[in-house]
């Protein structure tokens, strides 16, 4: 297959992108956004009242939870390429809401080969968000880790840990492990045995829990046991290339943000911008935010076109996303000065949205020990 | 993973067809003697004959100036020497010497020049049968290069020049330099006029060129000194008075983002192949170097440092890629702009990180029959800072990108 030159990136992707620019414009600008999540300087254990439902009824009924659902199944089959554009509004905007949990959710679901799993797709595409509980304890993002068990009747028994917007969704997309291996499942939040708890988390924008199950009988087979793992590498690249693509977009904002303040905060009589301690290091950031960004379209158009190569492309799009995130969290709060490090300015809000991305299906660390793996081969395989 | 273009225009594809079709039996036969790494280091006569005779069949075939109109020697087409240049480098082809002439006379002569001045000199500057030099540097004039002081002073019909040009890569074997002058000394940036001078003919009458030897001891630029030596007044660029806005043309265009893409061909980064400076060649040479007595492959900080190189050199092909998609792009400076910035530090932290994993081979000179890979990293390092150095150094790119593409404010 062959990789079109412009990614893929067509009208119909320029239009959804435009879109979720002016809708997060007019309805979740930083101002409003501050007043939402940031009311109380509390932990963020609460669920309710920091993110806003009737925003996100309008990304629904603009069909944002179908986009990536296959037309087969009810959606608008848009490639990658049109989604990270969507992601890097998101991040941009830094938007409380499930649509990340549900996007990721999609990619999964849509690498099960069942009649559930299609049904799945066609309840998202109406508006049902997902999530995944997928990981254990650790935070492992290996396929086989899992601390949820699926017993031989088919209940489910154990814990998913770090589950992204769970107190937003309406249902959770969960990975049980049994002697035959790793399945997928489709469990209801309010079904019987399942319990939320909120994690107190720093990132305002988002909530976390661990999800207990016990003894929850009526699952959905998604993925048998022993297909699991497979899908999950499958949707992989997808999962990475969103949460880089909402970290390139919330990078930009902290890049212009901060270089707004740069342009206009005076000190020694002139904007601080004029000293290269200041300006050469934004510079650095833009370089990093660009190199990100080219990385994050070309994984989209990867997954799209080329998928043996998705995941090579996908990890480094996660890295060079995840280390644009760093470093643009500690620039904009560094060169804000004392005002940056207080409550009330806006960035301390894309601080801890970046911090929580950074790490979320692994860092950039993490990225390069598996690219390592794959470009140069396992420690030890050399001769 | 190759990208080729479903997106290719009919012409695009027929041309795309015709370089490789042409490259397949046209590429020239190894010389016997060594190659240099890149132009800015061709020393000997015979290097530059093999390199030039190369430059002439590849430009006589079509690949070079393909953008530009037939009556300049180009060949008429439109948005097809990236194409060009893409298949040059996937067949491995050697690179063109006439580099200050591709990628920064031609352009500036396209864009200010007149009706005979671009008959007269683009079709021998793509043949490669005039080479070209650039006479911009001085002694005063590095960073703040709009502190000029060699004087062109108005004698009728012509110019006299006084002054002392420095780094002048390839004066050596140029016939033409384009050379920035003063003509008003009461304005700074509006008291500047662009010509190109034949210097070769002036050797001796006006013109002397004296080697400066690199830090690597090798020769390949120069100082070039101007004692009352005239230029008719149909060698001037554009107005009197307009250098400065002319030089900004070649500037564009020497830090890779002007309009005009410049021909190239080979040792870039991106080519897997051996001879190549590129991030991938670290893999091997992991893997063939020790350290505590194991592969160095093996070394996780070694293997991170590898990976993150990888990394940025896909991202530098990635920027290439989306600088042309418009729906991509905010600013439109904001990629080209950082051109000669990451390609040049990711050249340098390649061949640093080359070196550091040679180890004590790394001390070795590339004239030791004992040097790995012919002792090309610990030169490519050193020449590196020929690269983050030339061209406004990376500490003036930083300076240019933060005040034109974030607004912050001038540092002049």
């Amino acid at each position: 297959m062959t990789r079109p030159h412009d990614f893929g990136f067509d009208e119909t992707a320029q239009i959804l992108k435009d879109t979720a620019r002016r809708l997060l414009q007019d309805h979740c600008a930083p101002e409003a956004l501050h007043r939402l999540v940031a009311a109380s300087s509390e932990p963020a254990r609460a669920t309710e009242g920091v993110w806003d439902p009737s925003l996100w009824r309008k990304m629904v009924d603009l069909g944002w939870t179908a986009v990536a659902v296959p037309e087969h199944a009810g959606g608008f089959g848009m490639g990658l390429v049109a989604i990270a554009g969507l992601a890097e509004e998101l991040g941009r905007a830094a938007v409380p809401s499930p649509l990340v949990a549900t996007l990721c959710a999609t990619y999964v679901a849509a690498a099960c080969d069942s009649d559930a799993a299609q049904q799945l797709l066609r309840r998202i595409a109406s508006g049902l968000s997902v999530s995944l509980a997928g990981t254990d304890r650790r935070g492992s993002w290996e396929p086989e880790d899992t601390a949820v068990v699926v017993d031989e009747t088919g209940a489910l028994h154990g814990t998913a840990w770090f589950v992204q917007d769970a107190g937003k969704v309406g249902a959770l997309l969960v990975k049980a492990k049994s002697s035959r291996g790793v399945g997928l499942y489709l469990v209801e939040v309010d079904a019987p045995g399942v319990t939320m708890v909120p994690d107190a988390i720093l990132d305002l924008t988002r909530d976390q829990a661990h999800v207990e199950l016990r003894d929850v009988r009526d699952a959905q087979v998604l993925a048998e046991p022993g297909d699991g793992a497979r899908a999950l590498v499958a949707a992989e690249p997808a999962l990475l290339t969103i949460v880089a693509a909402d970290m390139v977009g919330a990078a930009e904002w902290q890049l212009q943000t901060t270089a707004e303040y740069a342009r206009t905060r005076v000190q020694f009589e002139r904007p601080i911008g004029f000293f290269q301690a200041v300006k050469h290091p934004l510079v650095d950031l833009m370089v990093q935010i660009d190199a990100a960004r080219s990385l994050v379209y070309d994984a989209a158009c990867a997954f799209d076109h080329e998928p043996a190569a998705a995941e090579v492309c996908a990890r480094m799009a996660k890295a060079a996303a995840s280390d644009a995130a760093a470093e643009g969290s500690g620039r904009s709060v560094q060169l804000h000065g004392g005002i940056g490090f207080t409550w009330e300015c806006f960035i301390h809000i894309w601080f801890k949205r970046q911090k929580h991305n950074e790490v979320l299906f692994g860092d950039g660390a993490y990225q390069r020990a598996r690219l390592a793996d794959r470009l140069i081969g396992r420690i030890g395989e050399t001769a | 993973m190759t990208t080729s273009a479903p997106s290719d225009s009919s012409e695009q594809a027929a041309f795309r067809a015709h370089c490789k079709a042409w490259l397949a039996g046209n590429l020239p036969p190894r010389p016997s003697f060594r190659l240099p790494l890149g132009p800015l280091e061709i020393a000997t006569i015979e290097q530059l004959e093999y390199l030039c005779d190369w430059q002439r069949a590849a430009h006589a075939a079509g690949l070079i100036g393909c953008d530009y109109p037939r009556e300049y020697g180009g060949g008429g087409l439109r948005d097809c020497q990236w194409i060009a240049n893409h298949e040059l480098k996937a067949a491995g082809a050697p690179f063109f010497p006439n580099i200050v002439g591709l990628g920064m006379a031609a352009p500036t002569i396209f864009h200010h020049g007149t009706e005979a001045q671009k008959r007269r000199l683009l079709p021998p500057l793509f043949s490669a049968e005039e080479v070209w030099c650039q006479g911009f540097s001085e002694p005063g004039a590095g960073s703040d290069l709009a502190n000029v002081q060699a004087y062109a002073e108005r004698d009728g019909e012509r110019w006299i020049v006084n002054g002392h040009k420095v780094w002048t890569t390839l004066a050596h074997f140029a016939t033409w330099m384009i050379l920035l002058c003063r003509t008003d000394r009461a304005r700074k940036y509006e008291g500047m006029t662009y010509f190109v001078a034949p210097i070769r003919d002036g050797v001796g009458h006006g013109v002397a060129i004296r080697p400066l030897v690199k830090m690597t001891g090798e020769l390949g630029f120069n100082e070039v000194f101007f004692e009352d030596y005239p230029i008719a007044d149909d060698l001037r660029l554009d107005e009197p008075g307009r250098g400065w806005a002319v030089a900004m043309t070649t500037l564009l265009h020497e830090r890779g983002a002007g309009p005009l893409v410049t021909p190239s061909s080979g040792g870039g980064v991106g080519d897997d192949g051996e001879s190549t400076l590129g991030a991938a060649g670290l893999v091997d040479l992991a893997k063939r170097s020790y350290r505590h007595g194991r592969p160095a492959s093996d070394d996780p900080r070694l293997r991170d440092a590898i990976v993150q190189l990888l990394i940025r050199q896909r991202a530098f092909a990635q920027n290439e890629r989306r600088a042309a998609v418009p729906a991509l792009v905010d600013h439109p400076l904001r990629l080209p702009l950082q051109h000669k910035l990451t390609l040049s530090e990711l050249l340098q932290d390649t061949a640093r990180l080359a070196c550091e994993i040679e180890g004590m081979a790394a001390t070795l000179h590339q004239t030791d029959p004992n040097a790995p890979a012919g002792g090309r990293w610990p030169h490519a390092y050193m020449n590196s800072y020929g690269f983050t150095i030339a061209a406004g150094s990376n500490e003036v790119q930083r300076n240019i990108l933060g005040e034109r593409v974030l607004g912050l404010a001038k540092s002049k």
